[in-house]
């Protein structure tokens, strides 16, 4: 036996089997994914696991490296989540967010640490060695939501789509706060004395690491898009470039003490629209398909690590302090949404209401995250309550709120996802409206949201899509695109439905030359007929196309971790026509 | 009703209390920048705007402004000049959505934008919107790309039509024909999204701000 050899690969890939089978095992029990979140359950199999290795061994069973998480546990979950993101509705609440995640992490931060060194001063606690300094660390780490656990749990329960984006965003753009502020407060603890120009280096800080990771994000993204301009010929490899430059961007945000996280989204995001027109649609599955799974692996491994983590002696139980913890996080959040949302909602039209207010307090997970940044700390003598208090907190979180959300949300009647199919109506009454609102504020002299959009699209136009797409004199409207994509479908569904092949259903309506079928080269001939204004080819037509029974089929949220909209493979027929249409359009 | 140069120009009921006398001042700036001090504007003030070049839609927007339907008058067809009272009614149609309004009141609000489109979409005024019209409504919103063939445009308006008439007739019979889309189809296009909270300019919002003092 040669195990020493193959060890590492091996035992790594048993511990993603463990998470796969164990995911398996979930789904095949129907009920239980509605009523326990999935995170629950992982945890639960990892604490299993930490106790079986603990009892074996009776030692501590391996804790999850903070390297191995940062470096390559979550980089695949947050460009997942970037690259599917939907940016239009992001954008619209980017004020919201960025106020949420900036401010109310301060907020949280100061408010969590201060109330901590209070409770630090009662004697009967035993915890007078905890000094400030240590409290504002364990604070900065503790009051960032996490978008891994929010992901997972915020997945199921659909809500509508403005209070998902506000949750989402928010956890994900926290990080450029969470890094400063740790980092801060770490490289306080190893100064001597803590001048007040420190203090105002950190705040300037921020700022570069904010803006500096979306710099670094979108210089990848756009090398991207650029390089799959060229990949023409090598389709095999495009997939590859996408992954390829977003966890570049990651490394180098890391590298450079930026925020990786922030990088990594403003690169997905960036790359997104000229990377899908560049790349071929087998690619595109590829990028899909490929990212939903390594997202998947991660998150699975991630919450089983949690729980193995939890089993063994690396804690201190002083339960005044981890109790309190717990209280100040839930006050402290509520508060904070409170009092940001009433700022909000002054200048808004659009109010977030009290029910929606309660779910975005109420769904401030932490995960895994924190953990880790906890046993980041430098080793002190209180370093084993913090751990201790940090697992409690997302134990918490993560069962009790994440539990429990659903059940509320249902309670309270939260407005939820609008269930319904995008139509290509409906994209053009919204780009309608666009440009209507654009011309009215160019008309009324006022520089709003819709002038800065269209002078965006304006440059998008004329400059960058020159240069970074390849088939640059074909760009393609939302429009034409959703179009596109819902014809393939039309055209997937008639070859299923084996209706290809077959001649015209009714010959009588043949009269002018139609054809009920999608046979691309009769309908365009039938169109140049149209062109002699007769009223009765036209009404025949309509009859035709209604008849067609042009089914929309749904699309599923584009942010669910387990179902892709369903693409089957079409048959040699769909194929035929998706060309001669593509070339068409 | 005359507007004096210079003086307060007075508010028409049908926005009070809902604009401030602020905004009115900045709209009534931009009125005389447009017509270049003359009392009237006519369609060509509008060329004077460089941004407008490129908006597509750019026809149908200056069209509303001269749309009688618009106006709130009896008559239909279209007005050769407006004045600063027409210039106000057509920008009280994108003026924000207020915390106090009941359902009633938030009805009449959404059925006035949606007739304010509607008015933009059916442009021979016969009050339906044809599948020629449609046609035009996409023709001119794709026509910024220029190597899209005008047919592409047809078969995506045709689409749209026909989900149009799915929504709104349902399963159509074999000699039905859909003659256009009526404005109570029109309605029932539009009621997944909120337009009371979408087609508003912001800066029409003011009046929350001055509250605030």
């Amino acid at each position: 036996l040669d195990y020493q050899h193959v060890q590492v690969p091996f035992e790594i890939t048993l511990w993603i089997m463990l998470a796969s089978l164990a995911k398996i095992g979930f789904h095949l029990y129907n009920k239980l994914p509605s009523v326990v979140p999935e995170s629950c359950l992982l945890i639960f199999v990892g604490l299993i696991m930490g106790g079986i290795i603990y009892g074996l061994n009776d030692r501590s069973p391996p804790v999850m490296d903070s390297d191995i998480f940062f470096l390559y546990l979550l980089p695949p979950i947050v460009l997942d989540a970037g690259y599917f993101m939907p940016s239009r509705p992001f954008f619209e609440n980017i004020g919201t967010i960025l106020l949420y995640a900036v401010v109310g992490t301060i907020w949280n931060v100061f408010g969590i640490s201060f109330s901590l060194y209070g409770i630090c001063q009662v004697r009967a606690f035993q915890l007078q060695d905890v000094s400030l300094l240590h409290n504002l660390l364990f604070g900065s780490l503790i009051a960032a939501v996490d978008p891994v656990a929010v992901l997972a749990v915020f997945e199921e329960i659909h809500v509508n789509e403005k209070l998902h984006i506000l949750v989402f965003g928010e956890s994900l753009l926290n990080d450029a706060v969470t890094v400063v502020l740790y980092k801060l407060f770490r490289s306080f603890c190893e100064m001597p004395t803590i001048k007040s120009v420190d203090v105002f280096a950190g705040v300037g800080k921020f700022f570069v690491v904010g803006l500096g990771g979306v710099l670094v994000g979108l210089s990848f993204g756009f090398t991207a898009a650029f390089t799959t301009r060229f990949t023409k010929d090598i389709r095999v490899i495009e997939p590859l470039f996408v992954f390829l430059y977003s966890y570049l961007s990651y490394l180098t945000a890391e590298m450079f003490h930026l925020s990786g996280i922030v990088a990594i989204i403003a690169c997905a995001m960036g790359m997104k629209r000229y990377v899908e027109a560049n790349i071929s649609l087998k690619s595109h599955t590829t990028v899909k398909y490929f990212m939903k799974m390594w997202s998947s692996v991660s998150d699975t491994l991630i919450f089983i690590f949690l729980g193995v983590s939890t089993i063994g002696e690396n804690h201190e139980w002083n339960w005044p302090y981890i109790c309190f913890t717990v209280i100040f996080c839930l006050v402290w959040r509520a508060l904070g949404v409170l009092v940001l949302t009433f700022f909000v909602n002054r200048f808004h039209v659009n109010t977030i209401t009290s029910k929606d207010q309660f779910i975005i307090a109420y769904g401030g997970l932490r995960g895994a995250i924190c953990f880790s940044l906890v046993f980041l700390l430098p080793e002190f003598h209180r370093k084993k309550l913090f751990i201790a208090a940090t697992t409690v907190v997302i134990l918490f979180t993560v069962f009790v709120q994440g539990m429990t959300i659903r059940p509320l949300v249902d309670l309270l009647a939260v407005k939820r996802k609008r269930e319904s199919a995008p139509t290509v109506g409906e994209q053009i009454h919204i780009r309608f409206l666009d440009h209507l609102l654009a011309g009215i504020e160019d008309i009324s002299g006022h520089w709003g949201q819709y002038y800065w959009k269209d002078k965006l699209e304006y440059f998008n136009s004329k400059y960058l899509q020159k240069i970074l797409l390849r088939e640059y004199d074909q760009p393609k409207s939302s429009i034409v695109l959703l179009y596109e994509k819902l014809e393939r479908k039309h055209a997937i569904e008639l070859a299923e439905a084996g209706q290809l092949g077959h001649g015209p259903a009714h010959p009588s309506l043949l009269g002018p030359g139609f054809l009920c079928s999608s046979n691309d080269r009769t309908v365009r001939t039938n169109q140049k007929l149209e062109d002699t204004q007769n009223p009765d080819v036209l009404d025949n037509m309509q009859e035709i196309l209604a008849r067609n029974l042009y089914r929309i089929r749904r699309t599923g949220p584009a942010y669910n971790r387990h179902t892709l909209p369903g693409e089957s493979e079409p048959s040699e027929h769909a194929k035929e026509i998706l060309i001669l249409r593509h070339k068409g359009l | 009703l005359e507007v004096s140069q210079g003086a307060q120009p007075p508010i028409p009921s049908l926005l009070s209390p809902t604009v401030t006398s602020e905004q009115i001042e900045h709209l009534h700036r931009r009125f005389k920048q447009l017509s270049q001090d003359q009392l009237t504007i006519r369609k060509e003030n509008f060329d004077s705007i460089p941004d407008l070049e490129f908006n597509p839609i750019r026809g149908k927007i200056v069209h509303a402004f001269f749309d009688k339907r618009n106006l709130r008058q009896e008559s239909d067809g279209l007005a050769d000049e407006i004045n600063f009272e027409d210039f106000l009614t057509i920008m009280s149609y994108f003026r924000p959505i207020e915390m106090n309004m009941d359902e009633e009141q938030l009805d009449r609000f959404r059925k006035e934008k949606l007739k304010f489109l509607f008015h933009m979409y059916d442009s021979d005024h016969d009050g339906k919107i044809t599948l020629q019209e449609y046609r035009n409504v996409v023709e001119e919103l794709l026509s910024g790309n220029p190597h899209l063939e005008k047919e592409s445009a047809r078969s995506i308006a045709d689409g749209a039509m026909m989900e149009a008439a799915s929504i709104c007739v349902g399963q159509m019979g074999p000699d039905q024909v859909y003659e256009g889309i009526t404005f109570e189809d029109f309605l029932k296009m539009w009621q997944g999204i909120d337009i009371e909270t979408k087609m508003h300019v912001r800066f029409l919002n003011m009046e929350t701000i001055a509250h605030c003092y």
